[in-house]
């Protein structure tokens, strides 16, 4: 089994259903990759993930633990980071506060040896510490973002549209940040619509089209698969 | 030496009030301003919740005043304060646990809060009127002038003297610390920046592992010690009169949102500028003015802009002119 598997998945908002037997699987130190057209349901199934929807069926198993029935404030003590697509820093607060933030479950005393960690993997975050996150470039605050979730020291990090309404020069940046975290061991979901690029640093991929599986590969194989490319990657 | 004399009237009719006045406004408004913040809603009952905290203390003084307790030259109500504090406090959460929660479950509107408030704002008056009764109290004992007016005129060699109340003094003071108290908290402990955290954002705040419950109650804990501190010091300045707790929402609320609705810096800067455009407005600038001038220039009228019975329409035009003007206030804050 799997580090996160959450399998078969089915469910929606209320009314319709818009994931009808999803399945995503994550393993311990890799990238994997939800992608597919607009619509396709991608980010409702990172929020199925995280407990944010009510699954009619299927399960999510982290770790070996069913965590179907916790809400998401209490996966994230289950080792569950989330980054979500808007609003994802405190605004008002400075840096090294919302990095305090992710860091408020934890009751060691490691916690400004991870928040070291994270000023030498995002160094611009330990330049603008004492600066209000809303003050910051949209890439900057991305970093802020990812930084947040990685307080936790989560297992599992989610990432929803890290590159939203970044340039594409950050875009390579971010992408690097997120594959030296996945070195050090910690599973990462990630959604993505430049599919292309993100594809590129995944090692699992998953394309998912009106809320179903469609491919699933690696990245590489996708990114080789001509049905593939034509369909959902430009040719 | 004219000037000096003018200066020296005008601090004491004007500046020194004003400044008192601005202390317990700044009190108020702060505390609604934080539950703006954290519950997001307009509080209409934190001023019968001042009322009450004040209503505690009051008795617990007259209690103490009959025991024969006093701290001399201190008025006795300070050593009655904390238990006034504490059932504000009691009486914010028995509120909480009671009626908003339930709001608060149903994820209701915050017109709905609003109005909710307005409700318990009746009630938590009417306990008043049944405890205490409609008269007006007073409650004030120990030395009641710091410096007299004979005293400073003296000491400044000016015609003019600059009386400050033993009560304006506290009033300043009390104020003082518990600012200073609350940006410490604020800023520095993990209960203040998880607190400023959700008023940032709420479900950002859930993400990061940050108990909402846990914040509500202690945004209570903290609006309700403000509210029964500035009403204390408000009744200890003038009297305790029940029904003025109705009418100082006006300027708390004036306060509140020219300094940027949830944003404690903007509800301190608010208060002092309502007070003092309030106090300013009212006061009668003929004897001033005297002073400027050659003799026989003097005005003939008290050269005062408003009646002080229309005190509260100064806070009512703050009010409008800055929803016109600016509706976010001085320091951008939420907009209703």
């Amino acid at each position: 089994m799997s580090f996160l598997s959450a399998t078969g998945m089915t469910g929606g908002y209320g009314g319709s259903d818009i994931l009808h037997d999803c399945t995503i699987t994550v393993e311990k130190g890799e990238i994997a990759v939800v992608v597919g057209p607009n619509g396709a349901g991608k980010s409702t199934a990172m929020k199925a993930v995280f407990g944010m929807l009510n699954l009619r069926e299927g399960s999510v198993v982290l770790d070996g633990k069913d965590i179907t029935n916790l809400a998401p404030q209490e996966r994230v003590p289950e080792g569950m980071g989330f980054v979500p697509q808007n609003r994802n820093v405190f605004v008002s607060m400075t840096v090294e506060e919302n990095l305090d933030m992710g860091a408020f479950i934890r009751k060691d005393d490691k916690i400004e040896e991870t928040k070291q960690q994270i000023f030498d993997l995002f160094p611009i975050l330990g330049e603008k510490r004492n600066q209000p996150a809303g003050e910051l470039s949209g890439g900057q605050r991305q970093q802020v973002a990812v930084g947040r979730a990685l307080m936790t020291q989560p297992k599992l990090l989610m990432l929803d549209e890290p590159t939203a309404g970044v340039s594409p020069i950050v875009m390579d940046e971010l992408f690097d940040k997120i594959v030296e975290v996945a070195r050090t061991g910690v599973a990462i979901l990630m959604v993505e619509q430049n599919a292309r690029q993100a594809l590129e640093i995944a090692d699992h991929g998953f394309v998912l089209v009106q809320g179903r599986n469609r491919f699933t590969d690696t990245g590489e194989a996708l990114l080789a698969n001509e049905e593939v490319r034509r369909s959902f990657l430009g040719g | 030496m004219e000037i000096l004399n003018a200066l020296a009237l005008f601090t004491n009719f004007v500046v020194v009030p004003a400044t008192a006045y601005g202390a317990q406004l700044a009190l108020g408004a702060l505390g609604v301003t934080l539950i703006f913040g954290i519950l997001r809603f307009a509080n209409f009952a934190h001023g019968e919740l001042m009322s009450f905290g004040t209503m505690i203390t009051i008795l617990v003084t007259w209690f103490l005043q009959n025991m024969g307790v006093s701290i001399d030259p201190f008025p006795t109500a300070l050593l009655a304060l904390p238990i006034g504090v504490l059932a504000a406090i009691s009486m914010a959460l028995v509120m909480d646990r009671m009626v908003f929660r339930f709001y608060r479950k149903q994820r209701s509107n915050p017109i709905v809060f609003a109005i909710v408030s307005v409700g318990v704002m009746f009630l938590i008056a009417g306990i008043i009127r049944i405890v205490i009764g409609p008269a007006d109290q007073s409650f004030a004992d120990g030395e009641r002038f710091i410096i007299g007016a004979i005293d400073s005129r003296r000491a400044l060699g000016l015609d003019e003297g600059i009386a400050i109340k033993q009560s304006q003094l506290i009033t300043v003071v009390v104020t003082a610390i518990v600012v200073a108290w609350l940006f410490w908290f604020l800023q520095k402990t993990r209960s203040g920046k998880a607190m400023r955290a959700y008023s940032d954002d709420e479900d950002l705040a859930l993400l990061s592992g940050i108990n909402p419950e846990r914040v509500v109650m202690i945004c209570w804990i903290i609006a309700a010690a403000l509210a029964a501190i500035a009403g204390t010091l408000y009744g200890l300045d003038k009297t305790y009169k029940p029904f003025i707790f109705l009418q100082i929402l006006l300027p708390i609320f004036a306060a509140t949102i020219l300094g940027g609705i949830g944003q404690p810096v903007g509800a301190i800067l608010g208060a002092f500028i309502v007070a003092f455009s309030e106090v300013t407005v009212t006061y009668a600038f003929k004897k001033f003015l005297t002073y400027l001038g050659p003799t026989d220039w003097a005005p003939d009228g008290l050269v005062q802009l408003l009646s002080t019975d229309y005190k509260f329409a100064v806070s009512f035009i703050i009010l409008v002119a800055v929803l016109l003007i600016r509706p976010t206030g001085i320091i951008r804050g939420k907009v209703i």
